[in-house]
């Protein structure tokens, strides 16, 4: 009994410790990418490249995605606020649940399972064939060219599908609420722009996404770059990637909430 | 993937997510006030009680907007709110004795500030101050007065 | 120590944590030859090219590349010492998003700053050496293993190196590809005035393009000689190795306990 609770104990204070080692692995990680990433300034040609293959294909499932969101808020927030007489405030409640809440979290989701998996999968089966180590010897840092473009890509590009999501989802929001449930057009729009602040929300939910985006990248390539360098090593740190993403996603959400819609 | 189909795409990707953006400030947010905001002057005036009158409400006169509350403090002398008014340029001929008032629109909405001019021919200009002014109504107040005033009257029946 | 051995190797001890790998290795590469490191599997040969390349750090002895002793560059120092090398990888570790053209194309564009031009003038010619340049726009997925290795040989001798190591060049190819993988170690070997370390179990392909021999065990250095000295050589482990012996001084079966007694066969009657 004694020496089953002591295992235990001891499972638990070794389990704590390699988390903490890993933690301090990837933020030195982290500083190292940063370091090397005066390559992305000098030849932005490696980070266009890699915000297509993050960015630019991400895009269909982040418009589809935003679109209906949009609409599915348009017509429960209708079904709500028509029992209280108030379906011209429809607009706020879609404006606002997107801008502050809804777009930033669900296009990182999204942008960390379809994006964030994918580059994790790419560094690590660059390692498990060698092909870092190839660049190594050819003098080539592996970090400065494969892992910081990949990086400054996923911090790009997720503001940018944010704002895409977000505004798709908007007129989502009016299709149904307008054109399909017959809400006044004027109202929809005008209540919209009475309480949407630039600064208080539309900033705030852009810097939300910001921070999201470097924390997906930053797992992402991470997860990558210290995969075991076999087929199931690869497997298991994409798996990690989107978890570990997601977890992150939601918790920094709370923080990031709390610190800036405090005084509203 | 040849470069240049490849540039394009992230050129259109950029200009779509700026678009996006551009959309969301302008059209849903109102930073198109702010950024067509034209010049002010500024008029201030004191307040027994503000009720819930936040920084940014919107002035209105004969219900349109003329200007934005821009900051709200406390005087400790006279115990009264003492707010900021910044008041579109072209809306200057407001005369000395406007009236200012604290409205709520509809039951539960916003509070705004309503400005309703009076007749003297001497006009108020930037910096000055509002004199004649009617506090918040507080809804506890509304029902507090009304249940003394229920109290006072003799028992029906 | 000489100036005409391009890579001299005294002493070295390397471990993986409390692993030993290497305990004690003298190794010295003429300039100019073909030399090959042989040993069996998992002896310590890649790790070897690994200190060689500087990408590892030995616990004790020294690696010495061009006259410059390896562990003790700064990094922009064994940066440019590693142009001086070229590295052909067990599987080619050719970059599987870029084409063919590309890959070759890849350590002048990041190493130097010649013109766009020349660099495809080189990458033609390095191509044209290795038999592929009708390749170019292939991508490394298209090609076969015997392909992918020439590939990635013509982009390890893409900026002319001195050196050209090469891992288990041999392993998973077909008997043509063999041999002309085999020939053109030995012939860019000597077109480019270079040196070339062979890491290799493959005793028949070697041999034919050897000047010089190593044989490995258990992290050290237990014969060398030239190709003919070791197949004539009696030593019992130098003899199993070149002839494919199953059992010699290396027994077939792994230390274990007496057989009869793990069955629980009571063999010595009671």
């Amino acid at each position: 009994m004694v020496d089953k609770g002591w295992l235990t104990i001891r499972g638990v204070g070794r389990y704590a410790i390699e988390a903490f080692l890993r933690l301090g692995y990837a933020t030195r990680f982290l500083g190292l990418t940063l370091a090397h990433s005066q390559v992305c300034l000098r030849r932005p040609r490696l980070v266009v490249r890699e915000v297509y293959f993050s960015g630019v294909l991400s895009l269909v499932i982040i418009l589809v995605s935003g679109l209906f969101v949009g609409m599915v808020l348009g017509l429960q927030g209708y079904q709500t606020l028509k029992t209280y007489g108030s379906e011209s405030a429809l607009g706020v409640l879609v404006a606002l649940s997107l801008l502050r809440e809804l777009g930033p979290v669900i296009t990182a989701l999204l942008f960390a399972s379809r994006a964030g998996s994918a580059v994790t999968a790419e560094i690590g089966l660059m390692k498990a064939t060698e092909q870092l180590r190839a660049m190594e010897m050819m003098a080539v840092d592996p970090i400065a060219r494969v892992v910081a473009p990949r990086f400054w890509a996923g911090v790009i590009s997720t503001p940018l599908l944010t704002a895409m999501f977000t505004a798709m989802g908007i007129y989502g929001g009016y299709l149904v609420g307008v054109v399909l449930l017959g809400v006044d057009e004027g109202s929809f729009w005008s209540q919209m722009q009475s309480s949407v602040d630039f600064r208080e929300d539309v900033v705030n939910g852009m810097l939300k996404s910001l921070v999201f985006g470097f924390a997906i990248s930053w797992i992402a390539v991470f997860e990558g770059y210290d995969a075991p360098p076999t087929a199931e090593g690869v497997s298991g740190a994409t798996t990690r990637t989107v978890v570990t993403s997601a977890l992150t996603i939601l918790f920094l959400d709370y923080i990031l909430t709390s610190l800036m819609f405090r005084g509203i | 993937m040849e470069r240049s189909s490849l540039d394009v795409w992230v050129g259109l990707f950029v200009v779509g997510g700026v678009l996006a953006l551009l959309i969301l400030a302008l059209k849903v947010g109102n930073a198109g006030d702010l950024l067509s905001a034209g010049p002010t002057y500024t008029l201030s005036a004191n307040f027994e009680n503000i009720g819930g009158l936040k920084a940014k409400a919107a002035v209105r006169s004969a219900g349109v907007v003329v200007g934005r509350v821009a900051t709200i403090d406390y005087d400790p002398d006279t115990f009264n709110a003492v707010v900021t008014m910044k008041i579109d340029q072209r809306f200057n001929k407001f005369p000395r004795d406007t009236f200012a008032s604290i409205y709520t629109s509809g039951l539960l909405g916003e509070q705004y500030i309503g400005l309703a001019p009076g007749g003297d021919e001497k006009l108020l200009a930037a910096g000055d101050r509002i004199t004649k002014t009617q506090k918040a109504v507080v809804l506890e107040d509304l029902i507090g007065q009304f249940l003394t005033s229920r109290a006072g009257e003799p028992a029906t029946k | 120590m000489s100036s005409d051995n391009f890579v001299e190797i005294s002493g070295l001890h390397f471990g993986y944590g409390r692993r030993n790998i290497l305990k004690g290795l003298d190794l010295q590469v003429p300039r100019g030859q073909v030399v090959s490191i042989m040993g069996g599997s998992g002896c310590g040969k890649t790790t070897l090219l690994r200190l060689i390349g500087g990408a590892l750090r030995p616990s004790a002895g020294t690696v010495t590349v061009d006259g410059e002793s390896v562990a003790s560059l700064d990094r922009d120092r064994l940066y440019r010492l590693r142009r001086k090398m070229g590295m052909l990888f067990q599987f080619g570790a050719l970059f599987t998003d870029l084409s063919v053209f590309d890959n070759v194309a890849f350590p002048m564009r990041e190493r130097t700053s010649l013109p766009e031009p020349v660099v495809r003038d080189l990458v033609l010619m390095k191509l044209h050496a290795v038999g592929l340049r009708g390749a170019a726009k292939l991508m490394p997925g298209e090609l076969s293993g015997g392909m992918a290795r020439r590939v990635a040989l013509a982009r390890a001798v893409a900026l002319d190196p001195d050196l050209i190591m090469y891992d288990e060049p041999f392993t998973g190819l077909d008997p043509i590809s063999l041999g002309v993988i085999g020939n053109l170690i030995r012939t860019l070997n000597d077109a480019l005035g270079a040196t070339s370390i062979v890491v290799t179990h493959d005793v028949r392909e070697s041999m034919k393009i050897l000047d010089y021999c190593y044989l490995m065990a258990e992290g050290q250095i237990v014969a060398r000689g030239t190709p003919s000295e070791m197949l004539a050589s009696d030593k019992p482990y130098v003899r199993q190795f070149f002839h494919g012996e199953m059992d010699g001084a290396v027994p077939f079966h792994y230390p274990s306990a007496d057989y009869g007694a793990e069955l629980g066969l009571d063999v010595h009657g009671r």
